[in-house]
């Protein structure tokens, strides 16, 4: 099984006595479908033509140090994830889509051709984590200087640290 | 026109054999029949221009040893090839929007220039750069470059707990703080699992309403600026101050509030906050009618914002604009009437929406919205509920101070709180809510932890630029300006 729609369902804790002044909380429902890299666009394709009118969000996450997060069964574990969120303004629906990238070939298909809004966003996701999306216009950093090396994003990229001297401060004793 | 992918790499081999000296053997064509075999082609590579059929020149035709190739006009090269022959170094967002037969491709370079505006451009609203290709004073290509204000706050957030986050975020869109920290919240509660008491909605909802009208308000002063209205831009500081002091007064920051926290807010409302917010309301709300004395029925306001920067819906949509852009356009999408989040199914207000996608429209939208919020926080003074402020979640809340001193328990889980954090299961969850310039999101992973694993913030602003190339195009410099400035970027959220 390669795509899985699974709405989450509210956690259990949520209580239904309704009224005002109470309500169910819990995570709103979200839906989401890990297509595999080569179903990607196809199935972009096929939300775009369903209505999903808008690329709402493009984004990427680095899971080098929490390799074991819940997948659906047949949903390999990689390294990185393309994360889209496609928003349909006629039915009030989002739908999410994680595909999984691995590192050694961080490569995935642009959605430029069905959503041009996701221009900034790919090129975000390039700069800051280094995943190449093929057929992408004009695929160069955006936030970043042009000439950085590294992508800050990653979490094999170090946080940046300066060493503070207090003035005044005793020494140690 | 493209070649295939086959043609290509036989081209590419002959031309590196014949660099070696070796020539490759030709393609074994001799049992194709050939049509044209008699017009055995000249094999020097001339070029020339068939004749069409009304005799003028219909295309280019290059003689090369795999016959004829013909080339069509240069008007018909299509929008694709043509990004990749100028380098894309400024863009149009071609896709669905431009038509590739309206792009005059015959002009010479020699008579446009290339001018950068920014990034310290005082009307760009911060450290905006805009790189025009001009063809006199008109504005043909766009490109909004970014990054100048780059400060990494989403690798920042992933080494914060989630108690210290809201601190974090509500330095993004620094005009309205207060949505950064609510979209934070929400994603972290939604997490979390926990049941919110009602009065901290309302609260959040009170809150953010005001801070959409104060940003509403900035975006009237610096517009009114950027179009030389410059009692507008004292009218437009003024009112914001108004309720700039009442978030002083509850929050103690004029900016940056830390407000609104995961597991509802910081404190409850300040003794008399229905008088001060009644006062806000009541002093705004004839204003805007003076707003619109003051530009709406001005000739000169109207001419520099009718049918200038021009956007239709469904570029809209393609390019993922959201927020007064879109309504401006025509789509009644507002993400409090049709996702609600907090309350805002339970007040009554109306979504505004503009006809032609023009900069009058967004002023229309936003000064109209102005009126809108206000409508909203009048229902919420008369139906802001008793209760708690923040979810009583010993695990989440810090306990009250006066608690400290008689519980140790109160003790340890305070301690906890602000050393540790509470940790958020694992999982991940995408949460948007409607800020003042459009769909402010927050996409969350937690792996078990205290701290987010990774938090993703989906700047409204910073989708939003992608329109500018659109609406600048076939406009004039001077009007590039009043267009940046509808769009209402905040370049700390741009740059996160």
């Amino acid at each position: 099984m390669t795509t899985a729609v699974q709405p989450t369902p509210a956690p259990a804790g949520g209580s239904d006595s309704g009224g005002a002044s109470s309500r169910a909380p819990g995570r709103p429902v979200q839906e989401v479908v890990h297509p595999t890299r080569a179903q990607y666009l196809a199935e972009v394709g096929r939300f775009r033509s369903n209505g999903f009118e808008m690329c709402a969000d493009l984004c990427a996450v680095d899971y080098l140090t929490h390799p074991d997060r819940r997948l659906p069964d047949g949903v390999p574990h990689e390294r990185f994830e393309v994360v889209v969120n496609l928003l349909s303004l006629s039915a009030a629906r989002r739908v999410r889509l994680r595909v999984q990238v691995p590192e050694s070939d961080p490569v995935v298909p642009s959605l430029f051709d069905l959503y041009p809004g996701v221009e900034a966003m790919e090129r975000e996701a390039f700069d800051l984590f280094g995943i190449v999306f093929d057929g992408h216009p004009d695929l160069t950093r955006i936030l970043m200087p042009e000439d950085w090396e590294g992508h800050p994003l990653r979490k094999d990229y170090g946080v940046g640290r300066v060493p503070v001297q207090f003035k005044g401060a005793p020494g140690p004793r | 026109m493209e070649p295939t992918p086959e043609e290509g790499t036989a081209a590419g081999t002959d031309a590196v054999d014949a660099a070696t000296g070796t020539p490759p053997p030709r393609p074994d064509r001799s049992g194709e029949v050939r049509a044209d075999s008699d017009l055995a082609p000249p094999l020097s590579g001339e070029t020339y221009f068939a004749p069409g059929p009304d005799g003028e020149p219909a295309g280019l035709v290059a003689e090369t040893s795999e016959g004829s190739q013909e080339l069509t006009r240069r008007g018909t090269t299509g929008a694709g090839e043509l990004r990749r022959e100028v380098g894309a170094v400024l863009r149009l967002p071609e896709g669905v929007v431009v038509d590739p037969s309206n792009i005059d491709v015959e002009q010479s370079d020699d008579n446009t220039m290339i001018i950068n505006m920014g990034p310290q451009h005082p009307s760009t609203h911060g450290v905006l750069r805009l790189m025009f290709e001009l063809d006199g004073e008109t504005v043909l290509r766009t490109k909004p470059v970014i990054g100048y204000l780059h400060t990494g706050m989403e690798k920042t957030a992933e080494e914060l707990t989630y108690v210290q986050g809201s601190t974090n975020v509500t330095r993004m869109d620094y005009l309205s703080p207060l949505h950064n920290e609510l979209v934070l919240s929400l994603a972290v509660e939604a997490l979390l699992g926990v049941e919110m008491p009602p009065r901290s909605d309302w609260i959040r909802m009170l809150l953010t309403e005001l801070n959409r009208v104060s940003s509403h308000l900035m975006w009237m002063a610096t517009n009114g600026m950027d179009l030389g209205s410059t009692s507008m831009m004292i009218y437009g500081f003024r009112e914001r101050e108004m309720i700039l002091a009442f978030f002083e007064k509850t929050t103690g920051l004029r900016m940056n509030h830390n407000f609104i926290r995961p597991g509802g807010t910081a404190a409850d409302l300040p003794d008399g906050w229905e008088d001060d917010v009644t006062v806000i309301c009541d002093t705004v709300l004839p204003r805007t009618d003076e707003y619109d004395e003051l530009l709406t029925g001005q000739p000169v306001f109207r001419q520099r914002t009718e049918s200038i920067g021009t956007i239709s819906a469904e570029e809209a949509l393609a390019l993922s604009l959201t927020g007064p852009i879109l309504r401006s356009t025509g789509v009644p999408w507002d993400l409090r009437r049709s996702m609600p989040y907090l309350r805002y199914d339970e007040v009554d207000f109306d979504v505004i929406v503009g006809t032609y996608g023009d900069n009058f429209d967004r002023y229309s939208v936003r000064l109209n919205e102005i009126r809108e919020s206000i409508r909203i926080i009048r229902q919420i003074v008369e139906k802001m509920p008793a209760g708690d402020y923040r979810v009583q979640d010993k695990k989440v809340t810090p306990p009250p101070r006066a608690r400290i001193d008689e519980s140790m328990e109160a003790l340890i889980h305070h301690f906890k709180v602000f050393t540790e954090g509470f940790k958020v299961p694992e999982g991940e969850v995408y949460v948007a809510i409607e800020s003042p310039r459009g769909e402010l999101g927050c996409y969350l992973v937690a792996d078990g932890s205290s701290k987010a694993y990774r938090m993703h913030i989906r700047g409204p602003s910073f989708v939003n630029l992608q329109g500018l190339p659109l609406m600048m195009r076939g406009g004039l410099v001077a009007d590039a300006v009043a267009v940046c400035s509808s769009v209402d970027p905040v370049m700390g959220e741009v740059d996160r």
